[in-house]
């Protein structure tokens, strides 16, 4: 390491740079900072360059002092050149040339360093180092794609000339081409930038800085001259004020380029913001971008049309492919509008172009739009780009500087993420999906097919008789009643329901009353209602079985409401539990039972419905659901009986005993409401019931009416068992405490709920069969009738 | 990877075409405008009606001895041509689907620009970056 020798020329070059990166003249250079910086720009990859701080020592003190300085700086001038990373290779490989470091932004940098004349070699390594915006004044030589540009050009070319010639005197030749454009006198550019942003300019043209001369000028723009170039961008020559900036600060470039003072360059770059980046935005000009901004589209969030931001940028008179590619550049998610942040960045690249900056291949980093929508970006403000990327230059990431090959195939990767980040925040997907969802919960509860609007079925024992009572006519539409309303899938259920009460004509009645109910908020009697009148109420009484209002009324829901029951009920209250897990507990015992009493059928509804009444109490909490659950508690209790009765009081009764054996456990549910509704004795059952009955109570009222005589032989069985059941039902009660019987009983009311589908499945076989037979009656009536016509008209 | 890559409008005519030797360029122009042809005969084929379900991607439309060439229609009926080398056997149909797919994508992003006029060339420097990526490194 040690022992590096330098030519003179190395000598000085490295001098100067570490000066540069020396920026607290403490001789020890950190590593973060200008020296990764410096790295960067020599364009190296990412692992030479950490070979190389190895190798120069630096990691091991932790600092680079000078001679590790100098040491890296030979080998990157090493590597570039192709040869070996070693230490040997600093004293070995002569004729090296001095490291090259080009700066991000400008290829022409290194057309600086043929500028710098101290330097034989031109490598403008020291102008490279330096922030890019005063490499431009000097690359206009050669970027030539630009009318503004030329003009500058030949300033520039006679800067090199008479480097130290004072800058004035050149620059005032290009200026002036540009002057007939400025709205500004055209005072001799150091005058312009002197009167211009004042602070920054002054000690631009005292103490001839070179590097930051560049940076200046974007620092200058700022305050007040920026007001007035970015106002004129508008008009005609909006471009003529940064212009005439740019010329001082091309001038000075030069300038101070030439004087290449360590001192002053080192001021000049502490002046100039960290390191930088010329394409970074300043706060006035990032002012000044929104105000445009603003014009065209006063919400700060939302977008520029593409057609509008193409009006605008047409304004600034570049060339339509300029605009293009600019378009490219800052229309950062491809969607052919512009939001704030794109639309900063694009001015931006406009105001260069117009200043003669060469457009970047890429989009540089300080200008990226910052993709706050969905990152919440440190400099939210000023620096669109930087938050996600900028990152600490102290990374020295190759990808991130665009200068880097390797940029362009992170860029698509990053524009990608930020592609989507963006886009995703943006579109209203988010918003197209909870409105598709609202959509669909809510069902119009005045189709009766539709599903009858999740409403609980915590019937309340009064609505249920209302049910019942409305329901009396029809008794096809029981389906419906008993289906209550479940909770969890009333959407399905109640299409189901819908679907099987509609076959059954449900919505006939007066149910519609149920309709009512089904919008209705309170539970409890609604899902009765519901069920009665549409068929599509949803019947959900358990969440889980979807027990459309078949004509087994206490059974299906009563199954189903055990599992809200259940559920619910478990979950609250202990009774309710209680009532819950009875159903669990109980449907073992109650298939048996479930045969028996679907036996009766003719079980009262009235019974259940008093059951019904009865549970309703004590779940209320649990409208729609699940009185099944209740049901097959009770069944299992006392409802058994009441499930006949419920059954019964389907019209089909034959139906709904081969229903209530499939779904007996359900109709144990409904007939527990029934028997709930019917039976005051059953009152203790009731209790446990209540929860069931939910459903049924609706059923039961209707069967009442219809099959009451039906019913009452059996619900005076059922009473009788029904004491029973209470019994048991008292017993069961403390048997569900445990949440473990949730699940039994979820399981219960699924397998009563299965059953109970069979049951109707087969009811409805039935009743088409029923109505086929009919149909032909009527047939054969109207054929008789036109028989007997003929005669008539004869 | 391909050897030419040409952009053909609705009307037929190009709007951007380029090969990557760049001697001989002729060939390839004349490749792809009889190759026209044969994308015609296979829209019209697929009928009128069934625009939608006709695929964009039109697969190989006729080989010769050195080259094979693909088309691929949009539904704005902008063709994109592509000629590939007969000797570049690995090229599977997948490939070549996912190139035409990053031509579509970028043919979309340079419509997107306002500055755009359809029916220009694409001067489009992206559009460029990316048909260059695809083009066989002929060096």
């Amino acid at each position: 390491m040690e022992g590096l020798t330098l030519s003179d020329a190395e000598q000085k070059y490295y001098a100067d740079l570490f000066s540069y990166c020396d920026v607290d003249s403490t001789k020890k250079v950190a590593a973060n900072g200008r020296v990764l910086e410096l790295f960067r720009a020599a364009q190296l990859p990412h692992e030479v360059v950490v070979q190389i701080k190895e190798l120069c020592g630096a990691k091991r003190l932790g600092y680079f002092g000078r001679s590790q300085f100098y040491i890296a700086l030979k080998l990157v001038a090493v590597a570039q050149s192709g040869f070996p990373l070693r230490v040997e290779s600093i004293n070995t490989v002569k004729d090296l040339p001095l490291p090259r470091f080009v700066a991000s932004k400008n290829e022409q940098e290194s057309r600086h360093t043929a500028s710098y004349s101290s330097d034989s070699e031109n490598q403008g390594s020291y102008s490279g180092v330096i922030p890019p915006p005063p490499g431009r004044g000097q690359v206009k030589k050669g970027s030539v794609g630009h009318d503004t540009v030329q003009p500058r050009t030949s300033a520039d070319q006679q800067e090199p000339v008479s480097p130290v010639v004072s800058p004035q005197q050149s620059p005032p030749t290009s200026p002036h081409t540009w002057r007939k454009h400025n709205r500004h006198p055209s005072g001799g550019n150091s005058e312009r930038p002197l009167a211009g942003p004042g602070p920054f300019w002054s000690p631009f043209s005292e103490t001839q800085p070179v590097s930051s001369a560049g940076d200046a000028v974007w620092a200058g723009h700022s305050p007040p001259p920026p007001q007035e170039n970015w106002v004129s961008f508008a008009d005609t020559p909006p471009t003529s004020a940064l212009l005439a900036m740019h010329p001082a600060s091309v001038q000075d470039q030069t300038t101070v380029r030439t004087v290449a003072s360590a001192t002053t360059a080192n001021e000049i770059r502490r002046q100039s913001s960290s390191y930088d980046d010329p394409w970074k935005i300043t706060d006035e000009q990032r002012q000044y971008y929104v105000n445009q901004f603003k014009t065209i589209q006063p919400d700060l969030n939302g977008f520029i049309p593409g057609s509008a931001a193409k009006e605008f940028f047409t304004k600034s008179k570049l060339p339509i492919l300029e605009l293009s590619h600019i378009w490219e550049l800052s229309d950062f998610d491809k969607d052919g509008a512009l939001t704030l942040d794109e639309f900063c960045a694009a001015f931006h690249l406009v105001v260069a172009r117009k200043n003669g900056y060469d457009l970047p291949e890429k989009l540089p980093e300080s200008l990226m739009p910052k993709l706050i929508d969905l990152e919440d970006s440190a400099d939210v403000g000023d620096q669109p780009g930087e938050v996600g990327y900028s990152g600490s230059p102290a990374e020295a990431p190759p990808s991130k500087s665009p200068s880097m090959p390797s940029l362009n195939q992170t860029w698509p990767e990053l524009n990608q993420s930020s592609e989507w980040e963006t886009f995703s925040e943006r579109s209203s997907s988010s918003q197209t999906l909870t409105q598709f969802d609202s959509n669909i919960a809510p069902a119009d509860p005045d189709t009766a097919i539709v599903h009858p609007v999740p409403i609980r079925m915590t019937p309340s024992k009064i609505h249920m008789q209302e049910m019942e009572l409305k329901r009396a006519g029809s008794d096809h539409t029981n389906p419906t009643s008993p289906l209550l309303v479940k909770t969890s899938d009333l959407s399905e259920e109640n299409k189901i329901n819908s679907s099987v009460k509609f076959a059954s004509g449900n919505t006939v009645d007066g149910y519609s009353s149920s309709d009512s109910f089904t919008s209705d908020p309170e539970q409890i009697g609604n899902n009765v209602t519901h069920q009665r009148s549409h068929s599509g109420t949803s019947p959900d009484n358990t969440a889980p079985p979807p027990p459309p209002p078949r004509p087994q009324p206490s059974h299906s829901r009563s199954s189903s409401l055990d599992m809200n029951r259940t559920f619910t009920v478990t979950t609250g209250q202990q009774q309710a539990g209680v009532v819950a897990h009875p159903p669990a507990v109980p449907p073992r015992p109650q298939p048996s039972q479930a045969p028996g009493p679907v036996v009766h059928r003719p079980v009262d509804a009235d019974g259940l419905i008093t059951h019904t009444s009865t549970s309703p109490q004590q779940i209320p909490e649990q409208p729609n659901f699940a009185d099944f659950s209740q049901f097959e508690v009770f069944a299992a209790s006392n409802v058994n009986e009441q499930q006949d009765d419920e059954t019964e009081k389907h019209p089909e009764v034959s139906t709904v005993e081969k229903a209530s054996d499939s779904a007996s456990s359900l109709r144990v549910a409904k007939t527990d409401s029934k028997i709930e509704e019917k039976t005051a004795a059953s009152a203790p059952t009731n209790v446990s019931k209540g929860t069931t009955p939910l459903a049924p109570p609706p059923k039961p009222v209707r069967r009442r009416l219809k099959s009451e005589d039906e019913l009452r032989p059996e619900v005076d069985e059922h009473t009788q068992k029904t004491g029973v059941l209470a019994a048991v039902l008292a017993s069961q009660p403390s048997i569900p405490r445990s949440v473990g019987k949730d699940k039994k009983a979820i399981q219960a009311s699924i397998r009563r709920n299965k059953e109970t589908n069979t049951v109707l499945a087969r009811l409805n076989s039935e009743l088409q069969q029923q109505l086929k037979d009919v149909l032909e009656e009527r047939i054969s009536l109207e054929v008789q009738l036109e028989q007997l016509r003929p005669f008539s008209h004869l | 990877m391909a050897v030419c890559v040409a952009v053909i409008a609705k009307e037929n005519y190009p709007l951007y075409i380029r090969s990557v030797p760049t001697e001989n360029e002729l060939k390839f122009h004349y490749m792809v405008h009889t190759s026209l042809d044969v994308v015609d005969e296979k829209i019209s084929a697929m009928g009128k009606a069934l625009v939608d379900q006709r695929e964009l991607y039109l697969g190989l439309l006729y080989p010769t001895e050195d080259y094979k060439v693909y088309g691929y229609v949009t539904n704005s009926r902008v063709k994109f041509v592509m000629v590939v080398d007969s000797s570049n056997t690995a090229l599977r149909d997948n490939e070549i689907r996912s190139m035409f797919r990053k031509l579509h994508s970028s043919y979309t992003d340079v419509m997107c620009n306002p500055f755009y006029n359809p029916g220009d060339r694409i001067q489009s420097r992206a559009f460029d970056s990316m048909v260059t990526s695809m083009m066989i490194q002929v060096c």
